[in-house]
């Protein structure tokens, strides 16, 4: 499939913009007193979030997980907001609430975010039932990790799903790591994808680090779900570059297994591809890195000027 | 005498009981290899002194880790198995609520399940509130579990080599937070019975009931109280059930007031058992109504503010002890 200049672009920006947002919560996390709770970054899978954002609408809908960030800068959230709820102010999207792990941006479609491993998928089988129900042209997208796949609620998601042909797209981030353990050592099935079979539906592995890749992947298994075709399961396959969270070191990643998998940085890659095919100038490459770069320290600048929610308010919001 | 923190006390007591018994093994996500590589963590070096048969790493699945505990239990194994963080208890649940604490009763007292359930527990860490939830009222609702919930690292270690010798499930929960406090653990093999509450400071003027990881802050606002000369007893429960009826009466008895103290959200937290208990058995002692000091009945908030709002601290144990003194 021929992608646009345009789309390859965007995306090519939306992966730029989130490659800044984690490099600096890499050091703000670090530095005491900022940031609270855990830190987990996507630094490394940007291609699945933009490849798949870019080829949705504004009314598709995605449900995601605890390594959110790629996936909600890419489907158009405010960095601001974004920040400001990572640094726990009341100006951030849920009010301090949530914190980095379970942000909720319903204004972008992007209404809940699970960090319990598979919370994701039944959710969005609900989501696109609602869109099947209401005739609506429009699809739910359910990011989660290669390790969510080995908890029942994927099974019986998928299962649901493909029963009901319900518009939904399961796309499963297969970054080598569920926590320490690499993926052979908690499955024995081949590829994520190959589950697909058991619950009547196509898989589709895809080239993880490659955003225009994932587009065309997803483009395809939308439509398909707009027609009526039911579910696909999508498996990008892309890696983890850095702890599964901010303070893991590591110790089990082959040191020169993240040497070669920094070689294929999606976004040098897109980036690359676009300067040489003549898309893109190298100086407008570097306008968007410092554009992006901008937008990030106006976001940290945002959030750090922002007061803290005040005590009581722990006590709104809880019932409708 | 050595000092450890809480999960290093169970750390020492898991290697003890896997030393002593060879039915003894443990599971869970990361419980070999983890993504934290820290001794202060419960199963740090398990896997290097007991090797891969011993010290299973799982992929993330609680239904079949709970599973797992329950028919390698009927086996006659002693599975210990970990849940990550409390709320994820939910995913475990099933095997836990629905066959470990019923499967044994369903046999007509034939079979029996000696597994524990390490779960992982509290607030305060900034992550919200799909990693911090205290369950602990739920697992306390099931016939056939014993909960078991330690406030100090000496308790832990003696507690867990007797949950491990139970040959009932038992559901042990650990608050993260004393896991970075350090406290004087007994060096020899010792067993804390389970089902008996201790009494961690004497006082003649007011009872607080508390576990786990408000026992600090018992400990610190009976030590405010005192400058005034009010003497507060506190009762480490230790465990929530079986629950130590008598132990909570006796000090009632002593000090005519009570207060429960609890992290746990308060409607339909465990406070509310103990006051029934009070109020069923020990009316005629109380000089005052009694009183609940408990995390407020909303989700664990994230933001510092908030969830500081949430857990309940010294000054608010010292208002309600005001209010009935
Ligand atoms: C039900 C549940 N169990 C355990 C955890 C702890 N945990 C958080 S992320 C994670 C690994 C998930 O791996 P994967 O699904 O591959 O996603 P990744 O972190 O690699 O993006 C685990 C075990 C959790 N959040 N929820």
């Amino acid at each position: 499939m021929e992608v646009s200049e345009k789309k390859k672009k965007e995306m090519l920006w939306t992966m730029i913009l989130s490659r800044k947002f984690s490099d600096s919560l890499v050091v703000l996390c670090k530095t005491e007193g900022k940031i609270p709770g855990m830190m987990i970054l996507s630094t490394g899978q940007e291609a699945v979030g933009s490849g798949v954002c870019a080829a949705l609408e504004f009314d598709d809908v995605i449900i995601t997980n605890h390594r959110s960030h790629h996936h909600l800068l890419a489907k158009g959230a405010d960095p601001e907001k974004i920040m400001a709820e990572i640094y726990c102010k009341q100006t951030g999207c849920n009010k301090g609430k949530s914190g980095t792990l379970h942000l909720a941006v319903p204004e972008i479609n992007a209404p809940c975010t699970s960090t319990v491993v598979g919370g994701s998928l039944p959710i969005a089988v609900g989501r696109a039932f609602a869109q099947q129900y209401r005739k609506e042209t429009a699809v739910t997208v359910c990011f989660f990790g290669d390790g969510a796949a080995d908890e029942g609620s994927f099974h019986e998601a998928l299962n649901l799903a493909s029963l009901w042909q319900l518009p939904v797209v399961f796309v499963c981030e297969n970054n080598v790591y569920a926590g320490a353990q690499r993926y052979d050592a908690h499955t024995r099935v081949k590829d994520v994808a190959e589950r697909a079979k058991s619950y009547g539906m196509p898989g589709v592995i895809v080239d993880g680090n490659h955003a225009p890749a994932v587009y065309a992947a997803t483009l395809k298994a939308r439509q398909r779900a707009l027609d009526g075709g039911g579910p696909t399961l999508m498996e990008c396959k892309t890696y983890r570059l850095r702890g599964h969270g901010e303070s893991d070191p590591q110790h089990y990643q082959p040191k020169d297994e993240i040497k070669a998998w920094q070689g294929k940085n999606p976004i040098s890659r897109l980036g690359k591809e676009l300067v040489e095919s003549g898309v893109i100038t190298a100086a407008e490459l570097q306008e968007m890195e410092s554009k992006a770069k901008d937008i990030v320290a106006e976001a940290v600048r945002f959030a750090e000027e922002s007061p803290f929610p005040e005590a009581r308010d722990a006590l709104e919001d809880l019932y409708a | 005498m050595q000092k450890l923190g809480l999960g290093q006390a169970v750390n020492q007591a898991l290697r003890e009981e896997m030393h002593r018994d060879p039915n003894v093994f443990i599971a869970g996500e990361g419980v070999g290899v983890g993504i934290h590589d820290n001794p202060v963590f419960p199963t740090f070096g398990l896997l290097e002194a007991f090797g891969p048969e011993r010290v299973k790493d799982t992929p993330v699945s609680e239904a079949a880790i709970a599973g797992l505990a329950v028919g390698a239990a009927e086996a006659g194994l002693r599975p210990v198995i970990e849940i990550m963080f409390n709320p994820f208890f939910t995913l475990a649940s099933d095997m836990i609520v629905n066959h470990a604490a019923k499967l044994r009763y369903l046999s007509g007292g034939k079979s029996s399940f000696p597994l524990v359930v390490r779960i992982k527990s509290g607030a305060g860490f900034g992550a919200g509130c799909q990693h911090s939830h205290n369950l602990e009222a739920w697992a306390a609702h099931c016939p056939g579990l014993k909960v078991v919930m330690p406030a100090t690292s000496a308790d832990a270690k003696g507690l867990l080599k007797s949950a491990i010798r139970d040959d009932n499930p038992v559901i042990f929960i650990e608050h993260m937070g004393l896991y970075f406090a350090e406290m004087p653990v007994p060096e020899d093999d010792y067993l804390i019975p389970l089902g008996k509450a201790e009494i961690k400071r004497p006082g003649k003027d007011l009872t607080v009931v508390t576990w786990s990881g408000m026992l600090g802050v018992a400990m610190k606002a009976a030590e405010k109280l005192s400058q005034e000369n009010i003497e507060t007893e506190i009762v480490d429960l230790r465990t929530l059930t079986p629950l130590d009826k008598d132990t909570i009466l006796a000090s009632v008895k002593k000090t005519g007031r009570l207060i429960v103290l609890h992290e746990a959200t308060r409607t339909g937290g465990f406070g509310g058992e103990i006051a029934a208990v009070v109020m069923e058995q020990g009316f005629k002692y109380l000089k005052a109504p009694l009183r609940r000091v408990t995390g407020p009945d909303i989700p664990v908030p994230a933001s510092p503010p908030l969830e500081k709002f949430f857990i309940p601290d010294e000054d608010n144990l010292i208002q309600a002890a005001r209010e009935i003194l």
